[in-house]
Order: C-alpha cells, then sequence, then structure tokens
C-alpha cells in the first residue's frame, strides 16, 4: 500500500465533514504567546505599547479561529484584559476621592509583573531540563523507571514552535484576497487529496519550503486546506518542520517510512481509525 | 575491620541497591560501624569514581547515592534499554518547575501563573510519580495542594530540593534581571501552610 493510498483511504473515513477540530499542546497560553510577540517586536516589557500588541494578539486569534483551533477561553480573557488596559490608559483618571491625588498607577502594571513571573518559571524549566535526567542522559541499573520510559507519541514537540508556524500560516494567506462575495460552487480538493499531492510533492526531495507547498492554493479555502493537510502530516510523522534559526524559513521535510524501526506509525494509525 | 574492608562493603551495597541508599539506611544495614566512618567510606568512593575514566559515577540523588552512568554515553545507553527517552512537553516542564519552586501549591495557583488551565497537566504528572498530592488547603472549597515527589529528585538527578539551583541563579544563566521575590498569589487567601489529612 502506498503512502497516499494509506492516506485517502485510512486517515480520512469521513472526509466529506467539513468541521475539522485540532488541538495541540503546542500552545502554552496567552502568557507565551504575549512575550513571543514581545520578543519579535524587540519591545521593552516595562512599555509595552498595548494597542499594537493587541491588535497582533487579534490577528493570531483570528487565525487560529479560521483553522478551527480549539481556542481556550484563557486566550479571550487575556484579549479582553487588553482592550481593557487600553481603554483605561485612554480614559482621564478620576481624582481619588479621599487624598484628592490623581491615580498614578500604570494600568499596565499587574499584566508586566505576570509576564515577568511566568518568564521566570519559563526559564527556570529550561534550566530544569538541562539537567542530567534518568532515563535520557544517565541512567541507573534499573533504570527502567516504567512511568518515564514509555514516550507517548503525541507529546513529540514539533521542531518548529507552534506560533511561528501560524505566522508563516497568515503571510501566505495574506498573500490570497480575501473573497468578497459569497459563492456556491463546486467542492475544492479535500484534506485527503491535499496529503497525496503533497507526499507526491515531496517524493525524492530532501526538503520543500512552506511557503512552496502554498503556490497554486489560489483561494483561502485553498490555503487552509493545504495547511491542514500539513498538521495532519506532521502529526502522523510523515513530515517533520524544521528551521534553521528562529523566525527563519520554515522547512517541511519528508520522514522516510523505512523498513523496521517506523512500523509503530502503520500501527498507530491502524488503532486509531480503523 | 579495617578502613578498607568497610569500603569495600558499602561499595557492594550501593551496586546492589535498586533506589538511591540513604545514610540512614546504610547505617541499619552496617549497625556494627560507627556512622562516621561510613560516611569516610562514602566519601572515599565518591573520590574513586569522580576521578579517571570509569562509565559509572557515586550520585548523590533524592537524599541517598547511586551509581549512574556517565551523562556523555547516553546515546549508547539507550541502544540498550531500546526505548526513547521521555520528552517533557513545554507545559509539563513549566508546571513542574513552578511546582518545585513554590510548593506547597494548589491547582488555581498553578494556573494564576501560567495563565493557562493546568488539570491535564497535572494529572499526567501525577501519573508519572513526579508530584503528589500533600493534602488540602485550609480555605474555602478546601482545594488540593501538590508537591514534588522523591521520584522527580530521582528523575532530574537533584540531592534535595535545597540544590535546585535559585530563580536568581537561573535568571544570572539566562542573563534576565526579574524580581526574585515571592509575594503571596492573590488567590491564597487564608492560613500559608493549612493542611490537613
Amino acid at each position: 500500500m502506498t503512502l497516499s493510498q494509506f492516506a485517502d483511504a485510512a486517515l480520512f473515513p469521513d472526509s466529506d465533514q467539513t468541521v475539522y477540530t485540532i488541538r495541540t499542546e503546542s500552545f502554552e497560553g496567552p502568557f507565551d504567546l504575549l512575550l513571543h510577540l514581545i520578543k519579535k517586536n524587540e519591545i521593552d516589557i516595562y512599555n509595552i505599547p498595548i494597542a499594537a500588541i493587541t491588535r497582533q494578539y487579534l490577528e493570531y486569534l483570528d487565525v487560529m479561529q479560521e483553522l478551527n483551533l480549539d481556542i481556550a477561553g484563557d486566550f479571550l480573557v487575556m484579549a479582553s484584559t487588553l482592550i481593557q488596559i487600553k481603554s483605561r490608559m485612554l480614559l482621564p483618571l478620576p481624582p481619588d476621592e479621599e487624598t484628592g491625588e490623581e491615580e498614578v498607577e500604570d494600568p499596565r502594571a499587574e499584566l508586566v509583573a505576570r509576564l515577568l513571573e511566568y518568564q521566570k518559571y519559563k526559564e527556570a524549566a529550561m534550566t530544569l531540563g538541562q539537567r542530567d535526567l534518568l532515563g535520557r542522559d544517565v541512567f541507573a541499573r534499573s533504570f527502567a523507571a516504567p512511568e518515564l520510559a514509555e514516550s507517548l507519541p503525541e507529546e513529540e514537540p514539533l521542531e518548529v514552535e507552534m506560533f511561528e508556524l501560524i505566522e508563516a500560516f497568515q503571510r501566505v494567506l495574506a498573500v490570497v484576497p480575501a473573497a468578497t462575495f459569497h459563492e456556491v460552487g463546486a467542492e475544492g480538493p479535500s484534506i485527503a487529496d491535499r496529503i497525496s499531492e503533497i507526499l507526491l510533492l515531496l517524493q525524492g526531495t530532501e526538503a520543500a519550503g512552506f511557503e512552496e507547498i502554498f503556490i497554486g492554493s489560489a483561494t483561502r479555502e485553498a490555503v487552509i486546506v493545504t495547511f491542514l493537510a500539513i498538521l495532519e502530516l506532521c502529526k502522523l510523522r510523515m513530515v517533520k518542520l524544521t528551521q534553521a534559526q528562529s523566525f527563519g524559513k520554515i522547512w517541511i521535510i519528508p520522514v522516510m517510512l523505512a523498513a523496521g524501526g517506523d512500523a509503530i506509525t502503520e500501527v498507530d494509525i491502524d488503532r486509531d481509525f480503523a | 575491620m579495617t578502613g578498607t574492608s568497610l569500603k569495600s562493603v558499602v561499595e557492594s551495597l550501593l551496586f546492589v541497591a535498586d533506589p538511591p541508599l540513604t545514610l540512614d539506611k546504610l547505617c541499619s544495614i552496617l549497625e556494627e560501624y560507627e556512622r562516621k566512618d561510613i560516611v569516610a567510606a562514602i566519601d572515599d568512593i565518591l573520590a574513586d569514581y569522580r576521578q579517571g575514566s570509569r562509565g559509572i559515577f557515586l550520585a548523590e540523588v533524592a537524599g541517598g547515592w547511586q551509581f549512574r552512568s556517565r551523562p556523555e554515553n547516553a546515546d549508547y545507553l539507550r541502544r540498550l534499554s531500546r526505548t526513547r527517552p521521555y520528552r517533557f512537553s513545554q507545559s509539563s516542564m513549566e508546571t513542574l518547575a513552578i511546582i518545585a519552586y513554590r510548593q506547597p501549591i494548589t491547582r488555581a495557583e498553578v494556573e494564576y501563573l501560567r495563565g493557562v488551565d493546568s488539570g491535564g497537566v497535572l494529572k499526567t504528572l501525577l501519573d508519572k510519580k513526579l508530584i503528589r498530592i500533600l493534602g488540602k488547603k485550609d480555605i474555602p472549597g478546601r482545594p488540593l495542594i501538590y508537591g514534588t515527589s522523591r521520584e522527580f529528585l530521582e528523575a532530574f538527578n537533584l540531592k534535595d530540593l535545597a540544590s535546585l539551583p535559585t530563580l536568581k541563579e537561573v535568571q544570572e544563566l539566562t542573563g534576565h534581571d526579574l524580581l526574585e521575590t515571592q509575594e503571596e498569589l492573590p488567590l491564597s487567601a487564608g492560613d500559608e501552610q493549612g493542611r490537613v489529612e
């Protein structure tokens, strides 16, 4: 059975269904997204331009929504917090009734404090992860601590950060004009079709640029279908997404289903979709 | 009964024992020896394995000692075990770090710090025995409080919680100047350590 047949037959038993929900562990939450935006824009964390950051933040949520990503309520709470902070910055503050003095506290102060606090633990987590881990770096005689030895395939992280992937997708989507009229037409290619096409495209190559995969996807719908197809291929570990440096070009690398070691993938497919 | 023979006995015990052996455990096994002689024997063995080109070293973990393979040989050791090393997701590492540094801590406090629902991650960490439930906090709702386990210390090669790098050291490593203070979270009203059961 070839790969593409596999994709057609096994992966999408109900591929005419139009609602896809994708969950991913890679989203660490609103703080992570905000820190990502602050780092990317090289902003001083003590002087965040709330309007600009809020706009970018909401753009992310839009794209996530367009992809039917399951946006956690926490992301929406943060969106309203940002807007509230902005409105408090715009309004003149009423003088304090008791002292008669104007309140001078920066409305951003609490958010900044929480972001810094979060960043502290994020860094502590990284330092912790770099220690010599039992079962990974050092082994004891009864090293197979069973809880730690079993590796759950879905916890394998993408090598490209999810936010960056969304950003790349945003760029591709920006090129395609938004349809201003409602069109009733024949259905476009399904995700299963796109998976076969992408696999064909990757056959015999070592890597393809992320943006190049979208050449030929002329409508928003086609772009979204292509992107979902890439995500699905990642999930099935038929491709890997990598980049040479942060914010660099994203590459799609086909994973060879060589004989032997990778039989796991097929087992997984059987179990999940049979 | 010379020092050398005690050293060799201790070495044998450490080699065969499964979990890290604590000093108390060693003393109870070797009741005919003085505690200080046993400590000296361990120090001797530690020094022996630290020098030279041994493939194992005596690690001080979870309040005891355990022979472990050298980290630089990890690639070969993995072939022996034929399992892929467990990869922690960013969310589990974050949650684990927060619990390690701020225990005893409730789920609401973890979620306040992370800004995101953490129920699933906590369950995974409990399943992996890296954290444990310490009891219930004596505030309305009586939420569970969490802390790290002995397995956490073993897994992360830590002698005890005090040997975690301080948050200040972490900041110096990563070059960020952040606030070191651990203020009381706005959520944790009521008695600090109030735990029952």
